[in-house]
């Protein structure tokens, strides 16, 4: 999200995706698949974050909880009582990899709204391995407890037999569209919502508009506050609702 | 040789100073000129950044430049493998945070508080029953202590009247005495007073009888006073 326009020759330049760049920390050069990056730097602080909260914050171990403490029991319990509601109580075996999913994508998705930070989750990169472990991990689920009735999710047995093969084709479609929708919906809407800021803060350059672009940017951030955090509780409430369909594949 | 490659690609001799060398120490090896400047210009392209001028460098910045600004960088699939390298290393740390630290920590301490709220609202439980209790006793030894008084009351009234009642009947039966004592005094008074009448009548008129002059008869006085005396 970094600020910065460049007026040059008498008009504006946005560089609104600049911000999304990756790269090396140290030197510059080719990016290998070890090379330390500001995704690096940005990922490691939410790990800090997340140890910080839960390490740090419970440290007492309190009856009574202290401030951090709440903090993070409630996160515990927002996400446990998610799980719980939709995937059912079979669902909480698999709590801790959701709560992981929950967790790194509100704090990548917080860090990234601190000004000049650089959204991890705005990468489809990441966007899409998360999707994909889940939609990998829930398919093969499907099939190792449910063996082949897994495909009855396909096979809408309330229908008339004889529109069946069309919501099947209709189901198999959607169950495939899964993970494309799941990771674009996070990425899209992160990196939509810091792209748009940036391009306000352009027009800050221009001094009769300097001020509406300001309040503008300060209302996009108030939504971009909002959507950090619904984006990560869509991400994990969809999680559990494929989670649920590996569980109980029948309609 | 070696000054005419260097001015035709464009390169500043001091920059690159292990070219004029290279060609200098390799002079039986030395190919046609346009080789050579074909090479460099590939060479400076290929990193972009390179210390070089002239148009083979700009082109090179120019053409580094666009291809930044073309694209998204999400869309620029060099930078996917670092990414999603260090997205699982955060995940795995993570996960290591959330199962090893968080859970078992918060998990405790739930059920930990969870057993202390059990525990507190059955003691609470148990000591509003015992004071039920208290309160049960406490009013049945009220209605006893009010029972226990309002017998009292009532034994001592009841003593009282009986006290009363005999005093009532023994002041009665001495007025009565002293009433007919007091009577019969009156009635013996009164015999005396009526025969004292008679007497002095008697003799007040045996007396004016006298003194008209004339004697009468005791008798005859004796019967006129009684006759008055009746009437």
């Amino acid at each position: 999200m970094a600020v910065e326009t460049e007026a040059e020759e008498g008009g504006l330049v946005f560089h609104p995706l600049d911000q999304f760049i990756v790269k090396p920390l140290f030197g510059d050069g080719e990016i290998h698949w070890y090379t330390i990056t500001n995704v690096t730097f940005w990922m490691a602080l939410t790990i800090l974050c997340v140890a910080g909260l839960f390490a740090l914050g419970t440290r007492g171990r309190a009856i009574v909880p202290s401030r951090m403490q709440s903090v993070a029991e409630l996160a515990y319990g927002f996400v446990y009582k998610m799980v719980e509601d939709v995937s059912g109580r079979e669902g909480l075996k698999y709590f801790p990899y959701i709560f992981t999913l929950f967790l790194f994508i509100v704090f990548a998705n917080f860090l990234g709204l601190i000004p000049t930070s650089f959204a991890t989750t705005s990468h489809i990169a990441v966007t899409a391995v998360l999707a994909l472990s889940v939609f990998l991990t829930v398919t093969i689920l499907g099939f190792v407890l449910n063996g082949t009735k897994f495909l009855g999710l396909f096979w809408v047995s309330s229908a008339p037999l004889a529109l069946r093969p069309v919501l099947a084709i209709i189901e198999l479609i959607s169950y495939f569209v899964r993970p494309v929708s799941h990771s674009i919906r996070l990425g899209g809407n992160i990196m939509a919502g810091h792209a748009v800021i940036k391009v306000f803060a352009g027009f800050a350059a221009i001094a009769t508009v300097a001020p509406l672009s300001v309040i503008a940017i300060a209302a996009i951030y108030g939504l971009e506050v909002l959507v950090a955090f619904i984006q990560a509780y869509v991400f994990t409430i969809l999680t559990c609702v494929y989670l649920k369909d590996a569980l109980h594949p029948s309609h | 040789m070696a000054l005419e490659t260097t001015a035709r690609a464009g390169i500043e001799p001091q920059v690159l100073q292990p070219i004029p060398v290279q060609v200098e120490g390799n002079n039986a090896e030395i190919e046609p000129t346009g080789e050579v400047a074909a090479d460099l210009g590939v060479e400076a392209g290929a990193h972009g950044d390179g210390p070089v001028t002239a148009e083979v460098g700009y082109d090179a910045i120019d053409a580094h430049g666009g291809a930044e600004a073309a694209g998204m960088p999400q869309l620029d699939f060099s930078t996917f493998p670092n990414q999603i390298f260090w997205l699982l290393v955060t995940l795995f740390a993570i996960y290591f945070v959330v199962s090893r630290i968080a859970m078992p920590r918060i998990g405790a301490v739930l059920a930990e508080r969870q057993g202390t709220v059990t525990n507190d609202l059955a003691s609470a439980e148990e000591l509003k029953l015992r004071a039920q209790e208290a309160e049960a006793a406490y009013d049945k030894a009220l209605a006893d202590a009010r029972a226990e008084a309002n017998r009292i009351a009532d034994e001592t009234r009841a003593s009282i009247q009986a006290d009363l009642d005999a005093e009532l009947a023994r002041a009665d039966e001495q007025i009565g005495a002293k009433t007919a004592e007091s009577e019969a005094a009156i009635a013996e008074i009164r015999a005396g007073a009526m025969d004292s009448v008679r007497d002095v009548a008697t003799d007040t008129a045996k007396a004016i009888v006298a003194a008209f002059g004339a004697t009468a008869d005791d008798a005859a006085i004796a019967a006129a006073v009684d006759q008055r005396v009746k009437g």
